[in-house]
């Protein structure tokens, strides 16, 4: 059965099937499984930090400290790879707690300080960028036998190569939609979002909440620094600017309502998908400047915020015209 | 659940609960006992400390002295979630639900039905409509919580708190935005949540509706607990009595009702569907005609109609019997109408601006931005009601918020009557001031009255009414039941106003 509140969800897949539809009819070759592969590539590392930022959104809050985090984790490995002997999975570790003990920290500023998400992880943003510049400077390479072998992984089907930080991303957003729609986290992150006070008084745990939302976003923005190094094979501190911004947008795209409490995980999967057919595109047509991505993506944007102000406004009516039959009905009886 | 009380003891016995806020004992020596399969009413006018008590009874205050009882056992509940788990569910007039969950989200949230570590969604929308089912409701728990009325989401608070808690069930005003037959919803389920042997206190400003459920009241005043009765055994009138603390003597005013000037304003059958029956009234120049009702009786509402702050959808105004349309209240101002509004803090005065600002605000307003009012002449203005009103202030520049409420309210008389109007609405004038400026204000009104305004003044206050009306118009239930006049206006006469039985 199809409910009011999947219709973002709904509009967000037919806007995916038609872009895929027009690509596919402009270039045919864009229907290959090896451009689905190479999408699933390429936006690995932005759809895994985009996973946390739902949360993040879903709960009324916004994480900007994202891009900045990825670049921080990209030169922290690259250098300790360079001057230790640490084996890149006990990097991985470090550097997955690293992260997540950010977010912790922003999450418990902003819950205990009372202080707007906007301006603490605007901090957040200077701090991790500041840090990565501290590490290094230089773009670092990173060369290490695990790495070749981390990147030789794939599945290989009709030539098509499916990598194994695609896969990674494919679970970490299978991952991010059962925590948020089967556990009882989730659905505390959903009822921040419908309103703090009234969560508040059901008994939500909001410290706790908040702070494991932003803690979440951290630790994901860890894991997308891991997949980004993985995927350039270097650390640079001038990496990922803005990627925070590409992940709210794919989150709005994906349906999930600007001020919280309504959209999907899965549909922010959908959002990176369409950016990413987007940029496709361009490549595949070779003479469109490559900013044109951007612009399409901002007319997109702007067509799903008119979308969203314009269901909220139907669903607004609706309850009004619900309270108006229940009054003529009484005045009707008496 | 009944079989484990003795039909006298108490499941929860508040007993000496104090709380004072600086300069205020807002709460002293009250008891409370609420029995298991009772619905108690908990009664008094605003201000008696209804909602102090029930603060800290939820945990959400913290009491100053005075034990608190659940079956025997003294509780110190120090959250509102902290009074959930000891027993006690509170439902508020404003539904605390969240509207972007399902109903059976909301039902379950924080104590959903897991399997194998994930929330099972398919039993816990089938407990939702089980439970559901024993209020009568027969909805799809897996909608929105938004698609139903707010008379249905009130009852799945109710549920919530119930399953939640299961030994008090607080309902704080939960009718006030409900109409006829959504109330009759309501009451079916309060009545079967009181057959499960909960305590239910049931807050609320409609008496017909204490009389309707409840089986005992507590009534506060001032902080005290006035009595507490059967309800059975009592009148309406009785609760008045005691609600407002008026001994029914026989009290008329000697009032020289001055000589009666022509028709200012007619009004005929203004309603708005939902807010208030149609009424009629015509206000004479030289006329002060008092509004009087419990609160939530339509008092507000009727002046709020009047002046056009929110638009009537019936009816009609004339002025000086010339028809005039007001959909707002710049229309009222341009027609040389006046409100002092009942909140002065909300929709009065504003804080930040100097006192002289705030005077000279309405009359600004109404010249219209594009022509300021020249400084000297503001000043003078300013000036002169500061002296017709002994305001007392040290400056005119000092932020109007820093007065006492009654100089802020005087400021605020000022601020109309420095548009010179004919039609002078007050609601609630004296609310929160000192008994000196109490006095003042009256004078003020008759003073008012005898220069020829005519005058609308809503009141809570009986012994005030009857001081300066003419004539006094009795509200209740947001309908006009009475119109007393002359040697009819006592306060007696308009207590058995309210408390009349409405005849059907």
């Amino acid at each position: 059965m199809i409910r009011s509140t999947h219709l973002p969800l709904l509009i967000t897949l037919a806007t995916f099937v038609l872009a895929y539809a027009l690509c596919a009819s402009a270039y045919p070759a864009m229907l290959s499984l090896r451009v689905v592969a190479n999408l699933l590539t390429d936006n690995a590392f932005l759809g895994i930090a985009a996973v946390g930022m739902t949360f993040v959104i879903l709960s009324g809050g916004i994480d900007l400290s994202i891009g900045s985090v990825i670049a921080f984790t990209g030169v922290f490995l690259a250098v300790i790879l360079r001057e230790t002997s640490m084996h890149p999975l006990a990097a991985f570790a470090l550097v997955l707690l690293l992260t997540t003990a950010f977010g912790t920290a922003m999450g418990a500023t902003i819950h205990y300080l009372e202080m707007p998400p906007f301006i603490v992880t605007l901090a957040g943003m200077f701090l991790a960028r500041g840090a990565a510049y501290v590490l290094s400077t230089e773009s670092v390479p990173i060369t290490h036998e695990f790495y070749d072998t981390l990147q030789g992984l794939y599945w290989k089907v009709d030539g098509a190569r499916f990598r194994l930080i695609g896969g990674l991303m494919v679970l970490t957003f299978i991952v991010g939609a059962l925590v948020a729609h089967r556990t009882r986290f989730g659905q505390n992150v959903y009822a921040l979002g419908g309103g703090e006070q009234a969560a508040k008084l059901m008994g939500v745990p909001v410290a706790r909440t908040t702070i494991g939302i932003y803690a979440v976003s951290g630790g994901l923005a860890g894991l997308s620094g891991i997949v980004f190094s993985l995927y350039t094979s270097a650390g640079y501190s001038l990496a990922t600017v803005g990627v925070e911004l590409d992940a709210i947008a794919a989150v709005v795209i994906g349906g999930t309502l600007l001020t919280g409490g309504y959209g999907f995980v899965a549909g922010t999967f959908f959002g990176i998908l369409i950016m990413g057919l987007i940029q496709t595109y361009i490549v595949f047509d070779g003479t469109l400047s490559s900013w044109w991505t951007k612009i399409v993506i901002g007319s997109l944007l702007f067509a799903f915020i008119l979308l969203q102000k314009g269901l909220t406004w139907a669903a607004k009516k609706r309850a009004a015209q619900a309270r108006m039959r229940t009054a003529t009905g009484s005045a009707a009886l008496s | 659940m009944t079989d484990t009380h003795t039909p006298d003891a108490p499941v929860l016995h508040a007993r000496g609960i104090s709380k004072f806020f600086p300069g205020t004992i807002a709460l002293d020596d009250v008891e409370l006992r609420l029995m298991p399969g009772e619905v108690h009413a908990l009664l008094g006018e605003n201000g008696a400390g209804k909602s102090t008590l029930i603060k800290c009874l939820t945990g959400a205050y913290r009491r100053d002295a005075g034990t608190l009882l659940m079956d025997g056992q003294e509780i110190h509940p120090v959250s509102t979630a902290d009074s959930q788990r000891l027993g006690i569910g509170t439902v508020y007039q404003e539904v605390n639900l969240l509207p972007n969950l399902t109903v059976a989200e909301n039902l379950f949230l924080g104590r959903q039905p897991m399997r194998g570590g994930f929330i099972a969604r398919r039993r816990m929308n089938e407990e939702a409509r089980a439970v559901l089912a024993g209020y009568g409701l027969r909805i799809d728990p897996a909608e929105p919580l938004t698609a139903y009325s707010v008379a249905i989401q009130q009852v799945i608070a109710i549920a919530r708190a119930v399953e939640m808690s299961g030994k008090v069930l607080i309902l704080d005003e939960p009718t006030a935005s409900l109409d006829h037959d959504e109330v009759q919803l309501l009451f079916d389920v309060i009545r079967q949540v009181k057959a499960r042997g909960l305590a239910v206190v049931f807050i609320t400003h409609f008496l017909d509706q204490v009389f309707a459920i409840s089986d005992r009241a507590t009534v506060l005043r001032n902080g005290r607990v006035v009595g507490e009765c059967l309800l059975a055994e009592m009148t309406q009138r009785d609760v008045v009595t005691m609600m407002l603390g008026r001994q029914l003597e026989a009290r008329t005013k000697a009032r020289d009702v001055g000589p009666a000037g022509k028709t200012l304003v007619e009004i005929d059958d203004l309603g708005k569907r939902g807010m208030m029956a149609p009424f009629s009234l015509n206000i004479r120049e030289g006329e002060v005609v008092g509004l009087a009702g419990l609160l939530g009786s339509g008092r507000t509402e009727t002046a709020n109609l009047i002046f056009g702050v929110e638009p009537a959808d019936q009816g009609r105004i004339a002025l000086r019997g010339q028809d005039i349309s007001i959909k707002n209240p710049r229309d009222a101002v341009a027609h040389r109408f006046a409100l002092c509004p009942e909140d002065r803090k909300i929709d009065g005065i504003v804080g930040d601006l100097s006192v002289r600002d705030n005077i000279i605000l309405a009359l600004q307003a109404r010249q219209g931005w594009m022509r300021p009012i020249p400084r000297a002449k503001v000043e003078e203005i300013a000036r002169s009601y500061v002296r017709a009103l002994d305001i007392r202030l040290a400056s005119l520049d000092m932020p109007i918020r820093l007065l006492s409420g009654g100089n802020q309210q005087k400021a605020l008389l000022a601020r109309w009557l420095a548009t010179n109007p004919a039609f002078l609405i007050l609601d609630e004038p004296t609310r929160g001031i000192d008994v000196g400026a109490h006095a003042e204000i009256i004078t003020l009104i008759e003073q008012l009255r005898a220069d020829g305004m005519a005058l609308l003044v809503a009141s809570s206050e009986l012994e005030e009414l009857v001081a300066y009306s003419t004539r006094v118009v009795v509200l209740r239930d947001r309908q006009q039941v009475r119109e007393l006049t002359g040697d009819q206006i006592t306060p007696d006469n308009i207590i058995n106003a309210i408390a009349t039985e409405e005849v059907a």
